[in-house]
């Protein structure tokens, strides 16, 4: 046992690369666990930061500033009756939502959160990542089609057609990143996900800014489609609220529209680990040219603990501005409680092996949050858009620009080198 | 649901059947009365190609109260209250319409100071009522954020009700003959507060959407409507001005004292959703205008004419309209020389402006019927009274 973990812990391989079934198990429940609790926590950060967007102040009322909020509804989401429509295919309808929810956890056996820390990493990462994440497609539409309803129905013919047609421009953004990995004194490309981000790390600099414009057209091609793929605000056509009450889950309730949330989310934290593994450098530090040297990599180590220290200092000033009544001692104890951990976290993140460790990861999961931090951003500020002007966008705008990116990085590839 | 919505759509003329591609059906989707976007209970029965509109079928009445009949047994004072419950958003200009309507039936003047306080009420009660469509509206295109931001602000104008009346949404706030209430310390100290306060604010709307380019697209050229067919459907308000046609009742047939105010009528030219949104954000800036002219103005004075405790009209029918925040507002109350009037009809704008709907979005896209109800600025209350 010892042996495994110190195997493990010594290798420069992923699990799956190594062939080690144990720990490519133990990734596996890791991750899968590590995004569901990713997609609680975005839940409840996205109505936080929408409702303050928005002057008002979001779930307040379970545990202190709503922290439990999301628990809450879990619960109450488990607790509702499960309701199969009369007229609904009941196979499919309740098939449906497991295919988006597979689907959306399928990508993350790709998704590297680190040299080392990725389930496995196939030669062919970033098909497999486009292949399965569209996937998604089919039970949205399953849903659609199986609820025997106008609404879902019509939201379902929405959303096909509004992936399908975001799929393309999306995959000649991806193909002028990987035209872009090829720039090596061999001249071969890669499409390993752990590859492109070592080949970013190879050239020394992040895909976005290489050739630039370009790359950072590419992924501002990529970010919007990605919006688009999870069908989120302004792209939320498939679930347009006022339109179609609810797109194509107005017939679910309870646990299995809970399930179409979370592979919802799931799928929006994967599609933006592509964008940041192929544009923004993946696990790697930002600024590795100017700020170079093992100062600054000293000092770029100690973000991870700093940051757990910032986000406890901010709950402690909630613990300090929590109003002083009987009735709020319990959750002024449970605040202090969240800074205290929070706070140990921190510390922890301090002690170097944990700091050497934990550096990549926490990189990864920095960008991401970005991008995250941007999808509740969109929501607050954009209106929807209409289906004809989606599909405009998609193929008259986004297309022919990112087939024109394609083809200048090319050419700039071949003739620069 | 869809045999329901087949018999109705069984004796409707909705144009020729389309030759659709690969021979698809048509969809008849009931839309409503329970939907987030139908403004309260509006059910609108849509017959698609795929997401186009081949036509519309409009089914009110779920809010339906009897208001017309519940005034035929009540006094006129006892109705009071009853309009403020039709287009509960503009309460108070409910109010001005029929207290104006009897005090025009009695030949009674209101005292100045009176109309003062009328003017400033509902011209707060335009901005509030604007403020209102402007969120739902920007709601149902998809933008969440305007609607928090316009109800924070409409709080204020509730505020002042409040303080004013005790009321805050169907405030009853005119008596016929005057107000009941003289205003309260600080009412003049408030008012101008807010001026100062929304003008800023009505700015902030402006920069989230006027120059928002998906907010452009899917306004422009939405929902156009005529000139002439506004008025051949009796289409009025800011919808009949963002067609061109320099329409209001405040300068047409000046009631209360508007006369005695400085402020324009904004038009459009295009009809469309977008010159309606701007036609109405500039009416909140006129509004505003409005409002700091009266509130300097504002003379002493009594705040009630001498009208007798039961009142009792001379045998005669009137026709008295305002201009209220969704269009012209009309009450036609016929007397029989009793203490209740004999029949009362009013002419809601809601109910009139409904009436384009079909027009409008007649080969729009589903999200367009969304965009236009929303335009149209509809309250079911006032629609189905």
């Amino acid at each position: 046992m010892l042996n495994y973990v110190t195997s493990y812990l010594n290798s420069n391989v992923t699990p799956g690369q190594a062939g080690n079934v144990f720990w490519a198990f133990v990734y596996i429940m890791v991750v899968f666990a590590g995004i569901s609790l990713a997609v609680v926590a975005m839940n409840w950060l996205e109505r936080k930061a929408l409702a303050h967007m928005q002057v008002r102040l979001g779930p307040m009322r379970v545990g202190p500033h709503g922290l439990l909020q999301p628990i809450a509804d879990a619960i109450k989401l488990l607790l509702k009756e499960d309701i199969i429509p009369d007229r609904a295919d009941k196979a499919v309808f309740w098939a449906a939502p497991f295919m988006v929810v597979m689907a959306a956890f399928t990508t993350y056996i790709v998704v590297p959160f680190g040299p080392t820390h990725a389930i496995t990493d196939m030669n062919i990462g970033i098909l497999f990542m486009l292949g399965v994440s569209s996937l998604g497609v089919l039970g949205i539409v399953m849903a659609g089609w199986a609820s025997n309803s106008n609404y879902p129905l019509m939201g379902a013919l929405r959303s096909s057609a509004q992936m399908i047609s975001y799929e393309v421009a999306m995959g000649m953004a991806v193909v002028s990143a990987v035209v872009m990995t090829s720039l090596n004194d061999k001249g071969v490309g890669t499409l390993s996900m752990i590859g492109i981000v070592q080949a970013q790390q190879q050239q020394g600099i992040w895909f976005a800014f290489k050739f630039f414009p370009l790359g950072f057209v590419a992924l501002g091609i990529f970010a919007i489609a990605m919006v688009a793929e999870t069908n989120r605000a302004p792209f939320d056509l498939p679930e347009a609220e006022s339109e179609l009450t609810a797109g194509f889950h107005t017939e679910y309730s309870g646990f299995r529209w809970s399930l179409f949330m979370l592979g919802e989310y799931a799928a929006m934290i994967a599609v933006s680990s592509v964008a940041v593994t192929l544009w923004l450098g993946g696990w790697l530090r930002p600024f590795p040219n100017a700020l170079s040297g093992s100062g600054w990599d000293f000092v770029f180590s100690l973000f991870p603990g700093f940051t757990f220290l910032i986000l406890a200092g901010f709950a402690f000033l909630g613990v300090i501005r929590m109003p002083k009544h009987p009735y709020f001692k319990a959750e002024t104890l449970g605040l202090a409680g969240f800074a205290g951990a929070l706070g140990l976290i921190g510390l922890i993140l301090f002690i170097p092996p944990v700091r050497d460790r934990i550096e990549d990861i926490y990189w990864f999961i920095a960008k991401v949050a970005v991008f995250m931090y941007l999808y509740i951003w969109y929501r607050a500020t954009f209106p929807r858009y209409r289906f004809d002007q989606l599909m405009k966008v998609g193929w008259k705008v986004l297309l022919p620009t990112a087939i024109g990116v394609l083809i200048f990085t090319a050419v700039l590839g071949v003739t620069i080198k | 649901m869809t045999a329901d919505a087949t018999k109705y759509l069984s004796h409707l003329e909705l144009g020729e059947r389309d030759e659709t591609f690969l021979d698809s059906n048509e969809l008849i989707i009931n839309m409503g009365p329970q939907h987030p976007a139908t403004h309260g209970v509006l059910r609108v029965i849509l017959k698609l190609d795929g997401e186009k509109v081949l036509g519309t079928e409009c089914v009110i009445g779920y809010l339906h109260r009897g208001v017309e009949k519940i005034a035929e047994h009540r006094t006129y004072t006892m109705f009071n209250p009853y309009v403020d419950r039709m287009d509960y958003v503009a309460a108070v200009s409910n109010g001005l319409g029929y207290c104006e309507a009897v005090e025009k039936l009695l030949n009674v003047q209101a005292p100045p100071r009176a109309n003062y306080v009328r003017v400033i009420l509902t011209e707060l009660n335009r901005i509030a009522s604007h403020q209102l469509w402007l969120g739902t509206h920007a709601l149902d295109i998809g933008a969440m954020t305007p609607l928090f931001y316009t109800f924070r602000d409409r709080e204020e104008i509730l505020k002042i009700f409040e303080k004013y009346c005790g009321a805050r949404l169907t405030t009853h706030a005119f008596r016929i003959g005057g107000c009941l209430y003289e205003t309260y310390d600080g009412f003049e100290r408030d008012v101008k507060k807010f001026v100062d306060f929304v003008t800023p604010k009505i700015d902030e709307y402006e920069e989230l959407l006027t120059t928002n380019r998906i907010w452009v697209e899917r306004t422009k050229g939405v929902g156009y409507i005529s000139a002439k067919d506004c008025i051949a459907l009796g289409v009025t308000g800011p919808v009949l001005r963002a067609s061109g046609v320099k329409w209001d009742i405040r300068k047409a047939q000046p009631y209360a004292n508007y006369s005695e105010f400085d402020f324009e009528i904004p038009t459009g030219q295009n009809g469309d959703t977008y010159d309606r949104y701007l036609v109405r954000l500039v009416e909140m800036r006129q509004s505003l205008r409005i409002i700091s002219q009266a509130v300097e103005r504002i003379p002493e004075g009594p705040i009630m004419a001498k009208v007798p405790k039961v009142i009792k009209p001379p045998v005669g029918e009137i026709y008295h309209s305002i201009e209220a925040p969704k269009g012209e507002l009309g009450y036609f109350i016929v007397s029989d020389g009793s203490t209740q009037p004999y029949r009362i009809r009013v002419r809601p704008p809601s109910f009139v402006n409904l009436q384009a709907l079909d027009l409008m979005v007649r080969g729009a896209l589903v999200a367009d019927v969304i965009a236009v109800i929303g335009t149209l600025d509809i309250v079911l209350g006032e629609v189905d009274r």
